[in-house]
């Protein structure tokens, strides 16, 4: 592994110029936050130097907000901090169970969304999560701030949608609203430590009469990258979520799905797989969805 | 190349070390400090025989930026150990012979301290998904989780 230089810059307009000074010279800037991914590459084939640009102490990208309509979750907080809020894992129990899933205690200690999102993997477990409740990626470089949905912002394999002298500072995510809930699931053969062979993010929101309302379905490991699938979403609105719905929106994803076959699966197994991990991650966020209804949250 | 100057806190006694912009924690640890009780295995973050605590949160060492260090706590296996003797994580390994090779033994000490410190009456699952970052090629995990369920025991006191 080879750097030519380690910068921890301590605030944003720092951080920001920092990177539009080696962009401007081509030198390569690669942005660090957990570095669970990062440092291995860099171990790897791909040992081009390069300057590492610390963000983790930029205060935004540590920065935590519970907030009435908007939940904030800065770039580079690990998943572990995350995961001891319960407010926060109450409030998206199935984006924090995809950062639950992800690698051991120690990856977990250091491992990020924001790193997770732009690492850009195919099999990201939190891509679909983060797909799933809405999340927009707030990027800033030296032009400003610029929000992106992050169903875009994953390009292709390993490929994001930062420009050079950009980094994500963090995630905006509507506060779910009552009678609303989300869930992940993927497909490993082992029970923990493994990379999704196919995985499923929904969240739905039901009515007064528990008829589903608002529903986003999003499907990972299954295509280039982690998508939105819109036919899964309408065959949910206006159900009571039942069987029949849930059927209707697995054979949805099954379509969506354009996967490849690879040690970890085939083509066929990924396409049903990913089909039945829609039905079963909707049945749970509906029944989360129907306990909040209950509690009157 | 240009070192680094960092200066950190290692089991509670001040350090200072110059690093290359690319050396990790364990390299520094290992070959700089000649502290070479945290082990390294693989080197990609899924063995743990290099786990240390920075501000008492588990990590894989090799994971680390040496010049990330700075003004953090760390705790490696070094540490756990007083002037009084072993400590118990150490004495109930020993007693439920939860090491062979031992290479893994450093991490799975650090682990569990981690574990407990955090969950001190913790359910066997709860062990092993925390430990599930430590491999061991020697014991089969079973005396590891024995030794732990018996310290978590002691610790509780008598019921």
């Amino acid at each position: 592994m080879e750097a030519f230089a380690y910068v921890a810059p301590s605030s944003i307009d720092e951080a920001v110029a920092e990177l539009a000074k080696h962009a401007k010279k081509g030198h390569r800037a690669q942005v660090l936050a957990g570095g669970t991914d990062l440092l291995v590459q860099l171990r790897g084939a791909d040992i081009e130097p390069r300057i590492l640009v610390d963000i983790k102490k930029v205060a935004e990208t540590n920065r935590l907000h519970l907030g009435k309509n908007e939940i904030f979750i800065g770039a580079a907080i690990p998943s572990a901090v995350l995961n001891e809020n319960t407010e926060l894992v109450e409030l998206l129990p199935g984006l924090l169970e995809a950062a639950d899933l992800i690698g051991s205690t120690q990856i977990q200690g250091r491992a990020t969304l924001g790193g997770n999102l732009c690492n850009a993997s195919p099999a990201g477990d939190t891509i679909p999560a983060m797909i799933a409740v809405g999340v927009s990626c707030v990027i800033i470089g030296g032009k400003g701030q610029r929000e992106m949905p992050v169903e875009k912002f994953v390009l292709g394999v390993g490929r994001n949608a930062l420009k050079a002298g950009e980094f994500l500072v963090g995630l905006k995510i509507p506060r779910p609203k009552s009678r609303s809930a989300d869930a992940y699931m993927r497909f490993i053969p082992r029970t923990e430590m493994d990379i999704a062979v196919a995985g499923c993010g929904v969240s739905v929101t039901l009515d007064a009469k528990g008829l589903c309302k608002e529903a986003r379905v999003a499907i990972g490991a299954v295509a280039p990258t982690a998508i939105l699938v819109p036919a899964a979403a309408r065959a949910l609105i206006g159900t009571t979520l039942d069987d029949a719905a849930l059927a209707a929106a697995a054979a949805a994803c099954s379509d969506a799905a354009s996967p490849i076959t690879d040690k970890r699966g085939t083509i066929d197994f990924r396409r049903k797989v990913v089909g039945v991990l829609c039905r079963r991650a909707t049945a749970i966020a509906r029944d989360r969805a129907l306990a909040r209804k209950a509690l009157g949250v | 190349m240009n070192k680094i100057q960092v200066i950190t806190s290692i089991n509670h006694e001040e350090v200072e070390f110059l690093c290359e912009p690319q050396e990790t924690l364990l390299d520094v640890l290992r070959e700089t400090l000649g502290r070479t009780g945290t082990k390294e295995g693989c080197a990609t973050g899924d063995c743990g025989a290099c786990s240390v605590l920075v501000d008492d949160r588990l990590v894989c060492s090799c994971l680390v930026l040496a010049a990330e260090t700075g003004g953090r706590e760390i705790t490696t296996i070094e540490g756990i150990a007083t002037e009084e003797g072993l400590h118990p994580i150490q004495q109930k390994f020993l007693d439920h012979a939860a090491l062979q090779c031992g290479i893994c033994t450093p991490g799975l000490i650090i682990a569990t301290k981690s574990l407990l410190d955090r969950h001190p009456d913790p359910d066997e699952t709860t062990i092993r998904y925390w430990l599930a970052g430590n491999l061991c090629r020697c014991t089969g995990y079973d005396k590891i989780v024995r030794a732990v369920q018996d310290v978590a025991r002691d610790l509780a006191g008598p019921a």
